[in-house]
């Protein structure tokens, strides 16, 4: 699966759960929002190769 | 995960409530909450006129949708502050602040062009004063004076600001690690308007999470401007975010609790707004909008060189 952040982008070729892709890049569940094939998810869900993951920072201000 | 209201996959888990909600129940959920924060706060009913500070970004697009969708008579204020920082930033999020008005009928977005009006944007005027590194503190200065001014002028009964709980929690953890009493005193959901040249000012969205907000952008297809300020990277605010976000983790709904026991606690009394405080304040000599300083107000001394 292809996974961008913040104009970076990772692959991973085994199946993750959302949970476990986001303890891969230290990413805390509460800053961000994971999108795969265009839809939310929540943590539990599975991601498979071939799926299109995007993660969205959701911490704005200044 | 299934959705707690109609069994269907869940997109979201919102930890501090245990909910889980499919898109569209989200959606629901979302728009009550927003209708119920306006009652229970007594922040403006369908008969006033709201003029919603719109920054381009998901909290304030957000919010002009919902109240949009209320069926409340809200019109939006775009103010250009001149920033690029290699970004275009303000060219890139007044578009968006611009297509989301071009969508809709009967709307009006109201432009402020600061380095227009001043002849001065952010930037320039930080860099003028020294303060190039940091200049949120005159993009905040900036922001209030003008939003108030366009609030009276153009006869608006409210202004309204997309701040969410994150940002409200992340003001309160400052003003308490330096005990700022008299921010602590004005801080929450409404400042009710003085009579006197300040407009009401309401947050319809501080009981939200700042993931909620943008889940509700996300799922309502709102285009907004993802990039960051570039000069919010390093803010003490984002700071503390960071730090009560670990608190958050560990313990869901530590912000919720913290904000809402907050506001208990100004019920309460505990942060009675003294007489003197309030009879200190008088019009600028320029602008005539109520300040505490000597003749001018911090806004127009900006403007001196």
């Amino acid at each position: 699966m292809n996974v961008t952040f913040r104009q970076k982008q990772w692959t991973f070729d085994s199946p993750l759960t959302v949970s476990q892709l986001l303890k891969k890049l230290r990413l805390l569940p509460e800053t961000v929002l994971v999108v795969r094939n265009g839809q939310l998810v929540t943590e539990d869900q599975h991601l498979q190769p071939g799926d299109d993951v995007r993660i969205v920072a959701v911490v704005s201000g200044g | 995960m299934r959705c707690r209201k109609c069994g269907a996959p869940a997109v979201i888990n919102l930890r501090h409530h245990k909910l889980a909600l499919c898109a569209e129940d989200f959606q629901t959920w979302f728009v009550d909450q927003t209708q119920r924060s306006i009652r229970k706060y007594e922040m403006f009913t369908h008969d006033d006129r709201i003029l919603v500070a719109v920054s381009g970004g998901k909290d304030s697009l957000a919010l002009w949708d919902v109240l949009l969708r209320l069926g409340y008579q809200a019109d939006g204020l775009y103010i250009d502050l001149g920033i690029d920082g290699g970004l275009r930033y303000s060219e890139q999020s007044k578009a968006k602040a611009l297509a989301f008005a071009g969508q809709h009928d009967q709307v009006r977005l109201m432009v402020v062009d600061i380095p227009g009006r001043y002849g001065e944007s952010v930037p320039d005027v930080a860099r003028r004063r020294r303060q190039q590194q940091r200049p949120c503190a005159i993009c905040g200065l900036i922001k209030r004076h003008e939003m108030n001014r366009i609030a009276l002028a153009e006869g608006y009964q409210v202004l309204a600001t997309g701040h969410n709980l994150d940002d409200e929690v992340a003001v309160l953890f400052g003003n308490v690690l330096h005990w700022q009493v008299g921010y602590l005193q004005r801080q929450g959901p409404v400042l009710p308007a003085d009579g006197e040249g300040l407009a009401q000012k309401v947050k319809p969205f501080c009981r939200f999470y700042e993931r909620e907000t943008a889940a509700y952008t996300l799922i309502r297809g709102l285009d907004y401007i993802y990039e960051e300020c570039p000069f919010s990277l390093g803010a003490t605010s984002l700071k503390h975010k960071e730090t009560l976000t670990q608190l958050e983790h560990e313990a869901p709904g530590t912000k919720l609790h913290f904000y809402l026991s907050f506001l208990k606690a100004k019920r309460q009394g505990l942060l009675c707004p003294s007489e003197a405080s309030a009879e200190m304040l008088h019009p600028c000599q320029v602008c005539g909008q109520p300040t505490i300083a000597p003749a001018l107000c911090a806004f127009c001394r900006l403007w001196q060189s």
